[in-house]
């Protein structure tokens, strides 16, 4: 039998607070039962050994996915991977 | 033949042949969601007249009535997400996949009901009432997307968008009597789609049929400029001879014994099918783990999401929020908190890889995996609402997918000793939709499960 967690009635109000929730009194008392049962039900995930398993945070692998840059405005200079254009505020502001 | 209660191969063919009018078909369509829409609470928001675009790219779908899930940002048109927090919400944009269906000239005729903000197995966290299954309204159509499927097994609609963050596209389609295909992740765009847990939604397609699914399906993928996550991957082309194992962790003994019936017996229809080789048992070692793993990794992404929502730009304040999100929120919160994150999130995050790399090693034998979408029948409404944990054992066989971000095609394989639907999925590798579909339609051409539509009151 996994281990079982027990949440305090403090813990649920921090949580709350973290995720700017007013919970009622009832409320309290039901999230303080129901989310103990589902933490406990998570300790099963350590039955599996993961010292050497890397992360997955995404499934597509693609990285750094952007537009081409487009050059709106005739003025604009290229240099390099740079591109000079004109200051946006009017100096003499 | 009525319109209503034809497939959109049918209707294009009437369409072409001047049968009927699009008129005629939209107020054929129109006349259902009247006179069932009160029972059944299928429609948040009812089009009386077609929501569509006068000049259209083409028209593929010209005059088809599509539902589309109350989640998908429609212009002008008021998008719930199933949340009292948005019930005054209209969008200034819609959602690519509907406006690629407006531009193939689809109408909306109108947002379906759905779990709020798509938490849910049942339809029973709609902040606006639950939806009632068709084939008997004492029992949950399935959710979260659970009034496109009950507006298309009703046949208020040929077809409704819908999304799947855990099953919620293929589980209310399995408790239908429908078809719906859950995409490979990123292969239909997520811009305009209210967000879930954005690693895994993906957003598809329900219909009667796997043809007419396919149809739609072709419209709406693709990559999209304004959704970074789409992929540019080729798909996988159709093998001449499909490859079909059974993952035997989905047949396990916490499977209900006629749903395990229903699908072995589907099983033996597809090892007769031309072409199609049933290689036998496969292993996914990591099933069991994949509930833990998702209600990990999903209210943490819910969690993020959701704190947008504060009332000061768009909606109603925090206070709005139901019973089910704030759990999810709450549960996300203290996974991310600190302190936890390691022992919670993290660790999710690495249990992911193996199931993932479970999928992987099976796809290097088989094409495409059979297996039950439900580990039960349909439940009744009120029988799960004051457990959450059970309700979450709903996703068993269908979060995998998710977490893996491969497609996964649900369809019709019989009913129960009472009547009610059991369904099928196919499971593919990333990108195999094509696979699914062409095993799918040889299906449905020698059974006529899908073809059965519920005695509606």
């Amino acid at each position: 039998m996994a281990k079982q967690v027990e949440l305090t009635k403090s813990d649920i109000l921090h949580i709350a607070k973290l995720a700017n929730l007013t919970l009622s009194e009832k409320e309290v008392e039901k999230y303080l039962g129901q989310l103990s049962d589902i933490l406990s039900y998570f300790e099963k995930l350590n039955e599996v050994d993961t010292a050497k398993i890397p992360e997955t945070s995404q499934v597509t692998g693609l990285i750094n996915v952007a537009r081409e840059d487009v050059i709106m405005n005739d003025q604009t200079i290229k240099k390099g991977d740079f591109y000079t254009v004109k200051a946006v505020f009017d100096e003499t502001q | 033949m009525e319109p209503y209660s034809l497939s959109i191969k049918k209707l294009l063919e009437g369409l072409k042949d001047k049968l009927f009018s699009q008129e005629e078909v939209y107020s054929s369509f129109l006349q259902r969601v009247n006179k069932y829409n009160n029972k059944l609470n299928i429609f948040l928001t009812v089009c009386d007249e077609p929501y569509k675009k006068d000049k259209t790219k083409s028209n593929k779908v010209g005059g088809i009535p599509i539902g589309v899930k109350d989640i998908f940002v429609t212009k002008g048109l008021r998008t719930t997400a199933g949340s009292k927090v948005l019930e005054n919400y209209i969008p200034e944009y819609s959602a690519t996949i509907v406006e690629r269906l407006l531009e193939s000239g689809a109408s909306v005729i109108g947002k379906t009901n759905l779990d709020a903000w798509a938490h849910g197995a049942s339809g029973e966290n709609s902040d606006f009432g639950p939806t009632k299954n068709p084939w008997n309204t004492q029992y949950v159509p399935g959710g979260s997307s659970s009034g496109s499927a009950a507006a298309v097994a009703a046949q208020m609609c040929p077809a409704a968008l819908a999304t799947d963050t855990g099953g919620s596209i293929r589980f209310p389609s399995s408790f239908c009597n429908i078809v719906g295909i859950k995409p490979t992740y990123g292969r239909c765009s997520r811009y305009g789609v209210i967000a879930m847990a954005s690693s895994l939604d993906s957003p598809g397609v329900m219909a009667k049929t796997v043809e007419d699914c396919e149809l739609v399906f072709n419209l709406i993928a693709g990559t999209d400029e304004y959704d970074g996550t789409t992929v540019t991957f080729e798909p996988r082309p159709v093998p001449r001879k499909i490859r079909v194992g059974i993952p035997k962790e989905y047949f396990s003994e916490g499977i209900n014994n006629e749903v395990r019936l229903q699908v072995e017996e589907a099983i033996r229809i597809i090892s007769s099918i031309p072409n199609v080789d049933v290689v036998g048992e496969v292993s996914l070692p990591h099933t069991e783990y994949a509930v833990a793993t998702y209600y990990i990794i999903v209210p943490s992404e819910i969690s993020s999401n959701l704190a947008r929502y504060d009332g000061i730009r768009y909606g109603h304040d925090r206070s709005f929020f139901g019973d089910e999100a704030k759990r999810r929120i709450m549960l996300g919160t203290y996974a991310l908190s600190a302190g936890y994150y390691d022992a919670y999130y993290k660790k999710a995050m690495k249990v992911r890889t193996l199931i993932k790399q479970d999928f992987e090693k099976v796809f290097e034998k088989v094409d495409v995996l059979v297996a039950p979408v439900s580990p039960t029948p349909p439940f009744k409404l009120g029988e799960k609402v004051n457990d959450p944990l059970a309700m979450y054992m709903c996703d068993v066989l269908t979060g995998p997918i998710n977490l893996a971000g491969i497609p996964s095609l649900a369809l019709p394989a019989g009913f129960t000793k009472s009547g009610l639907p059991v369904g099928m999925q196919f499971i593919g590798p990333q990108m195999g939709e094509s696979i699914l579909f062409e095993l799918g339609k040889k299906y449905q051409e020698v059974t006529d499960w899908h073809l059965k539509k519920p005695m509606i009151i």
